[in-house]
C-alpha cells in the first residue's frame, strides 16, 4: 500500500520535473508599456495552451531588443521601432528582426467633469507640467491653482507623455506622482482643480477627457493618425516567426484574443 | 543518565539553532541590501546623493538626490507622532490606571484591533474617504498630503504605543503607588508625580517604536501622501516618503541599472533610520531600566 503510493508519487514527481523540458517555451522581454498586455494575453495562451510555458520580463524596449539580438529571448517587446543602430547590431550578429504593431497607446488628459476647459495644446499641456502655467484662467478655466498629477515616471504612460507632450523637458516637481493609473483616475475624480493623463481605455464617467489640439482622443482618431499622444507598440521577433512563437504572435493579433486583451488592458486595439 | 544528557543538550542546540535563524536572515538581508545599494556611488557621490534636491532617476541624463524623500519621511513621522504620542500614551494611562477591569476589557481589544487593520485599508480609507473630506472642509489643492498621511500613520502606530506603554505602566511596582496613595497624594497626582516617570523608559521605548513603525510604513504613505518629491512647506503640501518611492518605482527599475541601485539605496537609508530609532529604544530601555521599587 505504502509502497504503490510512494512509486506513484515518484512517478508523477517524474513526470511534472520533466514536462517542462518537452513543452514549447517562449522567453519575452521588453518595454514595461507592452508589458501588461504581453502578461494578459501570455496568461490566456497557457490556459489555452497548457504544455507551452511562457516567461515574461520587462526591462526595457532598449533591454528587450538587445537581448533579441543577442538571442536571449524569442519576442521583444518595444514601444518604439527599433533604430537604425541596433539593425545593424542584429545583422551583424547573423539575425533579423521583425517587427508586429500589436497596439496603439493613446493617452488622454483628464480633468473633473466640472472643469470648464475642454481641449489644450500640446504646448500649453506641456507648460503645465513644467509648472509654468499654475492657474487655470491661463487656459480659459477658473481662477484656481492646477493642480497637476502625473504618473511615476518608470511607467509606460510617462514614457510616452515624456516623448509626445514634454519633449525631453522634465515633469516639475512639485507634480504628484501617482502608482496606477487607477490611482491617478481617482485623484483627478475626487478634485476639482486637478489635471491627470492616463491611457484611453481607463476613461470614464468620473472624468473628462481633454481634446489635444482640438482632437478628442479616441480609438477612430488614434487609428487615422490625428490624435497626437499616441504611438504604436511593437513585439519584435527574430526573423519571420515558426513554430510556438508564430501562434503566439498570431494569438496576440487575433480580434478575439489578443486584441481583446489589448482592450482591457487601456490600450487601443489595432482594429 | 547519558541519555538525559544528550537530551538536554540537544534542546539546547535546537533552540540556539532558532533563534540563530532570525540573527541570520537579519544578515543575509543587510548584505544584500548593501550589496545592491552601494554600487550607485561609483556614478553619484554620497553627498549628492542625500543632499540632492532633484529625483529624476529616468530622466536623460538621470538625477539622483533624495534630499525631498529623506524630508517627506522626517516631516511624515514627526507630524504623526506628534499626534500619536498624546493619543497612545494617555490611553495607556486610562487602560493601566483608570479604567474599571470592565472598560479595560472592552477598550483594550478594540485598541489592538486598530493594530490587525491591513495598512492598505487605512490607506484606502485615506485615500477615498479622508482626502476628500480634507479636500473640501479646508479648502485645499489636494486631498493627498503631508497631514493626510501622518494622520493615517498615526493611526497604525497609536496601538503599538499604547499596548508597550500600558505594560510599562501596568508593571509599575503597586507599593510605590500604595505609598504614593499613604502620604495623601490624590490618584491624578500619584499618576503623573509617581507611575508615569517610573514607567518612562518603558513609555519611550513605545514611542520610538511607534515612530520607527510610522517611518518604515509604506503602503499608506504610497497611497495617500500625493507623491510630489519636494521638499515639503507645508502640512498641506503632497509629498514623497522614501519607502512610496521605492514601492512605487522598484517594479519597473531595469534590473542592475543606476535607478535599481538607487533605489536600493534609498533602502539602506531607510535602514539606518529605523536601526538608529531601534538602538535609541534600546538604550533608554537600558539605561532606565526599572530594577525594583528602590531604583525611582
Amino acid at each position: 500500500m505504502n509502497r504503490t503510493f510512494f512509486a506513484a508519487l515518484t512517478l508523477t514527481l517524474v513526470l511534472g520535473l520533466s514536462l517542462p523540458a518537452w513543452a514549447g517555451s517562449l522567453k519575452i522581454n521588453g518595454s514595461t508599456t507592452v508589458l501588461p498586455i504581453a502578461q494578459k494575453v501570455a496568461e490566456a495562451y497557457m490556459k489555452e495552451n497548457p504544455a507551452v510555458s511562457i516567461s515574461i520580463s520587462g526591462g526595457g524596449s532598449s533591454n528587450g531588443l538587445k537581448a533579441l539580438i543577442d538571442g536571449n529571448t524569442d519576442i521583444a517587446d518595444a514601444s518604439r521601432f527599433i533604430k537604425d543602430k541596433e539593425i545593424e547590431l542584429a545583422v551583424d550578429n547573423g539575425r533579423y528582426p521583425v517587427p508586429f504593431a500589436i497596439a496603439y497607446d493613446s493617452i488622454v488628459p483628464i480633468v473633473h467633469p466640472s472643469n470648464k476647459v475642454n481641449d489644450l495644446s500640446i504646448e500649453q499641456l506641456r507648460d503645465i507640467y513644467m509648472g509654468k502655467i499654475t492657474n487655470w484662467k491661463d487656459v480659459g478655466g477658473d481662477d484656481r491653482p492646477i493642480v497637476v498629477i502625473s504618473r511615476d515616471s518608470s511607467s509606460g504612460t510617462f514614457e510616452t507623455w515624456a516623448e509626445k507632450v514634454m519633449h525631453k523637458e522634465r515633469v516639475f516637481a512639485g507634480a504628484q506622482m501617482t502608482p496606477s493609473a487607477g490611482a491617478a483616475d481617482q485623484a483627478v475624480a475626487k478634485n476639482k482643480y486637478a489635471i491627470a493623463y492616463n491611457g484611453i481605455g481607463y476613461l470614464n464617467k468620473a472624468v473628462k477627457g481633454l481634446a489635444v489640439n482640438g482632437v478628442q482622443g479616441s480609438k477612430e482618431t488614434t487609428l487615422n493618425g490625428q490624435y497626437p499622444i499616441s504611438r504604436p507598440l511593437f513585439m519584435f521577433t527574430n526573423g519571420w516567426p515558426s513554430g510556438e512563437t508564430a501562434d503566439f504572435i498570431r494569438y496576440v493579433l487575433h480580434p478575439a484574443h489578443g486584441q481583446k486583451a489589448v482592450a482591457a488592458t487601456g490600450y487601443v486595439p489595432l482594429y | 543518565m547519558n541519555k538525559r544528557f544528550l537530551k538536554e543538550k540537544l534542546i539546547r542546540a535546537g533552540f540556539f539553532v532558532t533563534a540563530l535563524v532570525s540573527v541570520l536572515v537579519l544578515g543575509m538581508i543587510m548584505v544584500f541590501l548593501f550589496s545592491q545599494g552601494l554600487p550607485i556611488f561609483d556614478q553619484v557621490s554620497v553627498g549628492r546623493f542625500i543632499f540632492g534636491t532633484q529625483w529624476y532617476p529616468t530622466a536623460e541624463p538621470p538625477d539622483f538626490g533624495i534630499l525631498p524623500l529623506i524630508a517627506a519621511s522626517v516631516a511624515v513621522t514627526a507630524v504623526s507622532s506628534l499626534i500619536a504620542i498624546p493619543l497612545g500614551v494617555t490611553t495607556a494611562v486610562y487602560l493601566a490606571e483608570i479604567a474599571s477591569p470592565r472598560m479595560r476589557g472592552f477598550f483594550k481589544p478594540v485598541v489592538e484591533m486598530l493594530a490587525a487593520l491591513p495598512s492598505v485599508v487605512i490607506g484606502f480609507f485615506g485615500m477615498v474617504v479622508f482626502a476628500p473630506f480634507l479636500l473640501e472642509q479646508l479648502d485645499l489643492l489636494t486631498g493627498l498630503n503631508l497631514l493626510n498621511a501622518s494622520i493615517m500613520l498615526a493611526f497604525m502606530s497609536v496601538p503599538t504605543i499604547c499596548s508597550i506603554s500600558e505594560d510599562a505602566i501596568y508593571s509599575v511596582p503597586a507599593e510605590l503607588k500604595e505609598a504614593s496613595l499613604a502620604l495623601g497624594a490624590t490618584h491624578w497626582q500619584t499618576i503623573y508625580r509617581v507611575i508615569v516617570p517610573a514607567a518612562l523608559s518603558g513609555i519611550s521605548t513605545a514611542v520610538i517604536l511607534g515612530m520607527s513603525r510610522a517611518m518604515g510604513e509604506t503602503m499608506v504613505v504610497l497611497m495617500v501622501a500625493g507623491g510630489a518629491s519636494l521638499i515639503p512647506g507645508s502640512l498641506f503640501d503632497p509629498v514623497r516618503p522614501m519607502p512610496a518611492s521605492i514601492a512605487a518605482e522598484m517594479a519597473e527599475a531595469p534590473f542592475h541599472s543606476e535607478h535599481y541601485y538607487a533605489l536600493f539605496a534609498i533602502g539602506v537609508v531607510l535602514f539606518l533610520f529605523t536601526f538608529l530609532f531601534n538602538i535609541c529604544a534600546d538604550y533608554i530601555a537600558g539605561r532606565h531600566k526599572q530594577v525594583g521599587a528602590a531604583t525611582l
